[in-house]
């Protein structure tokens, strides 16, 4: 069971590959995230809401970052994409993004990459588009900015845009303002709008979080559809396991600003090796008795001003012992299952990663 | 539209004669003309006759039916100054009221929309601080006694300003410049308060993410959210230069509506005030459709939906 499970994503990328156009090829890591570090500037002083975050994204391929709200997730989207807030700062690290470093360049000059490259989708469809411009208008914007097209010209590629992610009737609503949208069309528009000039990397932030339960089956199907005909590397930030286990195929989950364990999902999900991941996992209610009690990790996240030295998630973990009050365990490659060699597919920030399905 | 406009126009119709009636008591409060327009020695019998003749001994329910249907026909009454008709006297001075107003006006909301989204780059930085501090004293220092200054120090001492008058372009600069600071301090921080919260908006991130540079961002994404406050504040400024230029203008000696309104208190001269107080309302109101107007423009949102049967 677990090797068919495991070898189901790679099945999916490799007809992807089948099918591509685009210049990548499947697997091609298109995204190369080393030590990124995230400061933020608040009154009682600068705390690092991202510390030391690396990964991978592939082209065609979909990475999961999964956490709970507050653990940095959604600060390394706007990190990646160059849209941070003013009283954030990258501290450190590097975006290699096919070959260039984002990190190292300025603002401006990373302004050329922002569409072209690079693409993200935000939770609220409603707040990220502008109320006052047609979608038309935006969704022709990268056009006009990056290819020079006259408004004429914009408009009938917007139209493509529209019919590229269903939306009915692209002639008269191009010309509709956002409020006169349903929710889940307004994520397509969002969708459309970061897929606009076919980018390497698709960032989807929460994309369905806003959305009914069938409309983000939807537009889940839409953003795969998507992905396997661009040859996108999709970065897919959520807090919600079954997206994660549904739609990824690999995962990096993070805990306090810090990825705590990343693989391959199918490999993760059955054998976690950090106990942040296993207390997740268990929390998810399956084939419970009726009045039995819902598990849960007891406490809460360590306030970001207040991070102790050590782990970061000792304060709930069962198998705390004084070496993790001490000395914080680097994300390295864990030998799973336990004897064999470590491989960097797998790897997890414990100091116990190897024992911790033993206990 | 023109439904919308037309429904505007009938609802501004009841506030305006309340406007006409609230005047007319109110003049009348100032005191008998006559004792004005007569010789000091006047005989009462001169003084009935004069107030026989314009009406003015009749019940003030009587002289108001009068007036009003007066205005029904366009007729406002003749000056009890100069005999001339009120109504032309009050249409005469208002092009110069709305040319100082308007000018002013322009310049203000220009400099106030560089100034604040300038301010609004960096919130709390140098630029916001220093903007800040000239946009409070701007709309704090009281505009009678910038005026004198101004006439003291420019026409005066240095002598490059007439003291009064409109002839020539420098005649405007101190009449504009004294007008000019209240409104422009005040719709610098409107400006700054409202691109500071556009400018914090998801969908301002997102325009970066497209590629959207920092002019773009500002002139194109912001802006136009952050007009409506500034047009309403601007549109208010303005409902206060078309009738409250009056301390300027009558500083200046600037032949506008405010200097006519003031002349014609203290002259008693009931339907020049009237007209005068009229035709400022009528501005007043046609303003405010234009704002309103300006906010259909600017957002889709606010557009009034037109009901097909």
């Amino acid at each position: 069971m677990k090797t068919a499970a495991q070898q189901a994503p790679i099945q999916r990328a490799g007809e992807a590959a089948g099918a591509a156009t685009g210049q990548a090829k499947a697997h091609d890591v298109v995204l190369q995230v080393r030590d990124l570090a995230v400061d933020i500037r608040t009154h009682r002083g600068t705390v690092r809401a991202v510390n030391s975050v690396a990964f991978e994204a592939r082209a065609g391929e979909t990475l999961a970052l999964l956490g709970e709200s507050g653990c940095g997730k959604s600060m390394t989207a706007k990190a990646l994409a160059g849209i941070m807030d003013p009283v954030c700062d990258l501290a450190d690290g590097e975006i290699v993004l096919k070959g260039t470093d984002l990190a190292a360049l300025s603002a401006k000059e990373r302004l050329k990459f922002a569409g072209p490259e690079l693409g993200i989708v935000f939770q609220d469809a409603l707040t990220a588009l502008n109320p006052v411009y047609t979608v038309g208008t935006q969704l022709g914007e990268a056009f006009r900015i990056h290819r020079g097209l006259n408004a004429k010209q914009a408009r009938a590629e917007a139209i493509d845009l529209m019919k590229r992610v269903g939306i009915p009737e692209p002639e008269s609503r191009v010309n509709s303002y956002p409020h006169q949208f349903s929710g889940g069309m307004r994520q397509r528009i969002l969708i459309a709008m970061a897929v606009a000039l076919n980018p390497r990397l698709l960032i989807a932030d929460e994309p369905t979080t806003a959305l009914d339960v069938t409309v983000q089956a939807q537009i889940m199907q839409l953003l795969r559809k998507l992905r396997e005909e661009g040859q996108m590397a999709v970065i897919l930030i959520t807090h919600d396991l079954a997206v994660v286990a549904e739609e990824a195929d690999s995962v990096a989950v993070m805990y306090a600003g810090n990825v705590v364990e990343s693989g391959p999902v199918s490999e993760v999900f059955a054998d976690p090796r950090h106990p942040y991941t296993k207390g997740l996992l268990e929390s998810v209610p399956v084939h419970l008795e009726r009045g039995a009690k819902l598990k849960s990790i007891a406490g809460s996240p360590p306030e970001l001003h207040d991070i102790p030295a050590g782990c970061v998630y000792q304060s709930r973990c069962p198998l705390v012992q004084d070496i993790c009050r001490a000395e914080r365990p680097v994300l390295r490659p864990a030998a799973i299952p336990s004897g064999t060699e470590p491989r960097p597919a797998r790897t997890a920030a414990c100091h116990f990663s190897e024992e911790i399905n033993n206990v | 539209m023109l439904i919308y406009l037309r429904k505007r126009i009938v609802s501004s119709a009841l506030p305006l004669v309340v406007v006409i009636v609230g005047v007319f008591a109110l003049a009348r409060m100032t005191g008998n003309p006559a004792s004005l327009y007569l010789p000091l020695n006047a005989t009462q019998q001169m003084r009935d006759d004069f107030t026989a003749r314009n009406g003015l001994d009749q019940p003030l329910l009587v002289q108001m039916a009068d007036y009003f249907g007066g205005v029904l026909r366009l007729d406002f009454g003749q000056s009890l100054r100069t005999g001339q008709d009120a109504a032309a006297m009050a249409l005469r001075a208002f092009p110069a009221t709305l040319q100082l107003a308007a000018t002013t006006m322009v310049l203000a909301v220009l400099l106030a929309l560089v100034v604040g989204c300038w301010a609004a780059l960096k919130p709390n930085g140098i630029a916001d601080r220093i903007s800040s501090f000239v946009s409070m004293a701007a709309a704090s220092i009281p505009d009678f006694w910038l005026a004198i200054v101004g006439i003291w120090v420019f026409a005066i001492t240095l002598g490059w300003l007439p003291t009064s008058g409109v002839s020539g372009a420098g005649a405007w600069v101190l009449p504009i410049a004294t007008l000019l600071l209240r409104p422009f301090g005040v719709l610098v921080q409107i400006v700054r308060g409202s691109m500071v919260s556009a400018l914090s908006e998801p969908y301002i991130k997102l325009a970066r993410s497209r590629g959207a540079g920092e002019l773009r961002v500002v002139t194109h994404h912001a802006l136009r959210n952050a007009a409506a406050p500034a047009l309403t504040v601007a549109g208010d400024l303005t409902v206060g230069l078309v009738n409250g230029a009056v301390v300027v203008e009558t500083i200046f000696g600037w032949p506008g509506i405010g200097k006519l309104m003031i002349d014609s208190i203290l002259q008693r001269d009931f339907a020049v005030l009237q007209a005068a107080v009229l035709l400022t309302a009528v501005a007043i109101f046609a303003l405010n459709i234009l704002i309103d107007m300006g906010y259909a423009l600017l957002d889709a949102r606010v557009r009034p939906v037109t009901v097909k049967a």
